[in-house]
Formats: C-alpha cells, sequence, structure tokens
C-alpha cells in the first residue's frame, strides 16, 4: 500500500540522480545534433550507391530499438574484433541514445534544408558565393530557425529514453529508484517520485515548446516552411 | 560466421511469437485508446476533456519504461487485481503511452479538416454523429496515417522493453544467448537487431505508403 513516509525517505535519494539523468540528456542530445550533420553529409555524397546504403544503415538504426543499441555497445562491442572496447555505462548509453536520435535530427535538418527556396541557391550562385559561404551564410540561417520547435521535440522525447540507461548501471533517477525498491521491497513510491520528476521536467518544456512552435508559425509560413521575407 | 549467424536467429525465434503476438496486442489497443481519447479532447463536455487531457499528458510526460516499471508493481498492490501474466502489463503500458500519442494525431488530424466541410454538412441537415463519421473522420483518416505508420514503428521498438519485466521476447533470448557464448556477444545482438529490422520492414514500407495516400488528399 502507499505510504508517505516511504515517499518522504526515497525522495531526498533518488533526487540525487538528476544531475546524472540529466548530464546524460545533454551529452547524448549534443552527439545527435552533431552526428546528425554526419549523416547528412553522408547521403549527399556524388555515389549514388553509397549515399543509398548510408540511408538504409540510417533506417536500420532508427526502427531498431534503442535498448537492443545500448545492450550492444555496452555488453557486445569489447568483443568486436580489432576495434572493440569496453565503454563505461555512461559512455555507452550516451553514445547509443546520441546515434539513434542522430538518425531523427538528420531527418528534421533535411526538412529544413529543402525548405529553403531553390532561388536561394540560384541567388547564392550567381553572387559568386563559394560552397561554404552558401551554406553557412545563405541556407542554414534560413533552414535551422524553423527546426528548432522540432529539435526540443527530440530533446523531449531523449529525455523520456534516457531511463534506458538504468538497464546497464546508470544511475540515474530510475536506477536509484529501482535499487530503493530491492532494498526495501517497497517499489510504488520510488517508482512514482521518479515519474513525477519527469512529468515536473518534461511538461513545462513541452508547453515551452508549443508555445515556441506558434511562433515560428507566425513568422514562417508552416505549410511548406518557407521562410518569409521581413522588411 | 554465416552459419552461426542462423543458428543465433533460429535460437531468437523463440521468442517472436511473444514479441509479435505483444506487438499486435499493443499496437490494437493503442489505436482504440488514440480513437477514444482523441474524440474525447474534441468533446462539449469540459469534465471528459480535462480528464482526457490528464491521461495524455500524464503518459506523454513521463517514460514508458517508468510507466512499464510502474505498472508492473502496482497494479497487483494498488488495485489489488493479478492479471494472471506480465504479457497483459507490457500490452496495457505500451498501449497507453503510446495510444496517448497517437490521441494526439487523431485529435489534430480532425481539427485539421476544413470548416467549410462541417458547415457544409451542417447545412445539410447531418447530425453531430453523422457529421464526424461520414464527412469529418474519412477525411481525418488520411491525415492520420503517415503519423499511425510511424508510430507502428515506435511501438515495436517498445517491446523490446518487456524483456525487463521477466517476459520471453527476441531480446531475452538475445541476452540468453549472449551470457552463454560471450564471444559472440556482437554477433548475438547484431542478429536481434536485424530481427526487428526485419519485422520493421512493413511497417517502414506502409507508413511510406501512407504518406503517399495522406499527400493524395480526398479527391485523388
Amino acid at each position: 500500500m502507499w505510504s508517505w513516509e516511504t515517499f518522504a525517505d526515497a525522495f531526498p535519494i533518488i533526487i540525487t540522480g538528476i544531475t546524472v539523468t540529466l548530464g546524460l540528456t545533454i551529452t547524448s542530445y549534443a552527439l545527435a545534433l552533431a552526428a546528425g550533420f554526419i549523416w547528412l553529409a553522408l547521403e549527399s555524397t556524388p555515389l549514388k550507391i553509397f549515399n543509398f546504403i548510408v540511408y538504409w544503415i540510417r533506417e536500420f538504426i532508427r526502427s531498431t530499438p534503442p535498448i537492443v543499441q545500448i545492450f550492444f555497445l555496452y555488453f557486445a562491442w569489447p568483443m568486436v574484433p580489432y576495434i572493440g572496447t569496453s565503454f563505461t555505462p555512461f559512455v555507452a548509453a550516451m553514445l547509443a541514445l546520441g546515434i539513434h536520435f542522430s538518425t531523427y535530427i538528420a531527418e528534421v535538418y533535411r526538412s529544413g534544408i529543402e525548405s529553403v527556396d531553390k532561388g536561394q541557391w540560384e541567388a547564392a550562385k550567381a553572387l559568386n558565393f563559394s560552397q561554404k559561404d552558401t551554406w553557412l551564410k545563405v541556407v542554414l540561417p534560413q533552414a535551422l530557425p524553423p527546426t528548432i520547435p522540432m529539435l526540443g521535440n527530440y530533446l523531449i522525447i531523449l529525455f523520456k529514453e534516457v531511463p534506458l540507461a538504468a538497464t546497464i548501471g546508470v544511475v540515474g533517477i530510475l536506477s536509484l529508484a529501482r535499487s530503493y525498491g530491492a532494498n526495501t521491497w517497497s517499489y510504488i513510491e520510488p517508482l512514482t517520485i521518479v515519474a513525477i520528476l519527469f512529468l515536473v521536467l518534461s511538461y513545462p518544456s513541452a508547453l515551452l515548446i508549443r508555445q515556441l512552435e506558434k511562433k515560428m508559425n507566425r513568422r514562417f509560413d508552416k505549410k511548406n516552411m518557407k521562410v518569409k521575407v521581413t522588411e | 560466421m554465416f552459419d552461426s549467424a542462423l543458428n543465433i536467429l533460429s535460437y531468437l525465434s523463440q521468442g517472436l511469437g511473444t514479441t509479435v503476438s505483444l506487438f499486435l496486442a499493443a499496437t490494437l489497443l493503442a489505436f482504440i485508446i488514440a480513437f477514444v481519447a482523441g474524440l474525447c479532447r474534441i468533446v462539449k463536455n469540459p469534465l471528459i476533456r480535462g480528464f482526457t487531457m490528464f491521461y495524455v499528458e500524464l503518459f506523454r510526460g513521463t517514460s514508458l519504461i517508468v510507466q512499464l516499471f510502474w505498472l508492473y508493481y502496482a497494479i497487483p498492490i494498488l488495485f489489488n487485481i493479478h492479471l494472471g501474466s506480465n504479457w497483459w502489463i507490457g500490452v496495457i503500458a505500451i498501449a497507453l503511452n503510446y495510444g496517448a500519442y497517437m490521441s494526439e494525431v487523431v485529435r489534430s488530424s480532425i481539427l485539421a479538416v476544413d470548416k467549410g466541410q462541417t458547415e457544409a454538412a451542417i447545412a445539410l441537415n447531418l447530425s453531430r454523429v453523422q457529421r464526424m463519421r461520414h464527412i469529418i473522420l474519412p477525411q481525418a483518416l488520411r491525415l492520420m496515417l503517415p503519423e499511425f505508420g510511424n508510430y507502428s514503428i515506435q511501438i515495436l521498438k517498445g517491446t523490446a522493453l518487456v524483456s525487463l519485466i521477466g517476459l520471453t521476447d527476441i531480446l531475452y533470448y538475445g541476452d540468453i544467448y549472449r551470457s552463454t557464448n560471450l564471444s559472440e556477444g556482437p554477433l548475438a545482438y547484431f542478429m536481434v537487431l536485424v530481427m526487428y529490422f526485419i519485422i520493421a520492414l512493413p511497417l517502414i514500407w506502409l507508413s511510406k505508403k501512407g504518406e503517399k495516400i495522406a499527400k493524395r488528399g480526398v479527391a485523388g
């Protein structure tokens, strides 16, 4: 049965895991943001067959369970011949979640880039911009801002996948709650605390993102995500 | 190498039944929840709307693995019912979680149908239920298809968590295989991933198909 004493007892213990949970969220998100660009670069080489293979590798990672990928990196990667090394649980989880989510982030970037009007590319070419300047000064400044709400949504989704790392022993809030349960045989209170912590952190962020989305939709034409010219 | 890959595949296939049955049941239940909750979000009664919104935000705001553990420990204690098997807990947890997400798809798709359609239906003297059944839903369904395809893949990925509550799915057999053949660990988990991917392939195809249908619109 429910006991408030257990609740009060467990709370200070579980809350200490929040730094690890948030740390893992932020580091794997940073990895996902960076790796998202790498996917796009690898998928737009002049070699069509190579792009095709990379696309299916990405599809493979995207549509298989992240928990298996975490297990793969933590338990099995050390056994891989030649390149295998063992990771700490934190690093294994960070790599697995970061790479898993980068496959989604790449899709977000792509939608942003595709929304940039063709005329912008042509204008950059006409003005003799270099490849680098075309990307950095013309395309990306228009492509990225409309994707911010989507990127924010993925941050929240990633945050909710982070407790998977408890399965390989990363000591975040879920891990602490489960060990508290194992010691005291009361699981409901600690797990409720974990749920509350997730809700308290993710719900306001979700509201913030929805607000941002509305603002963005006002600034940018939502239908084809075209950037409106502002005087 | 090839032999042991096949060997692992046949070993893992012992868990195929659990994964697939869980996936199908959870998907079906999630669809039902999504439609019920999605429609409840747009009724007039503020109590029903408020309660549904609470459910949706609660399950979207916490994570599936936490919900799975919570239900696993809480259902028998708090409600004093034993479901008889963890299979049901897996199905319920996954369906409640994705049902909440998918109800938002249902709701936003219904709201996305042009207002003129409702007005025309009113002008033709159709009742509220008739409007929804014959005019709005058939159009909204097309809009839902691509998202539903995506969520079915998410549900499949979510089923991999049930080995944590003791169900013998594909991942469970993968874990057993690895712990008895340590050197074959990479291949074992790779084959687990391959197996999930093979199940996911028709879903990927379906969601691409759904995207096309949604783009074509009603008149096509």
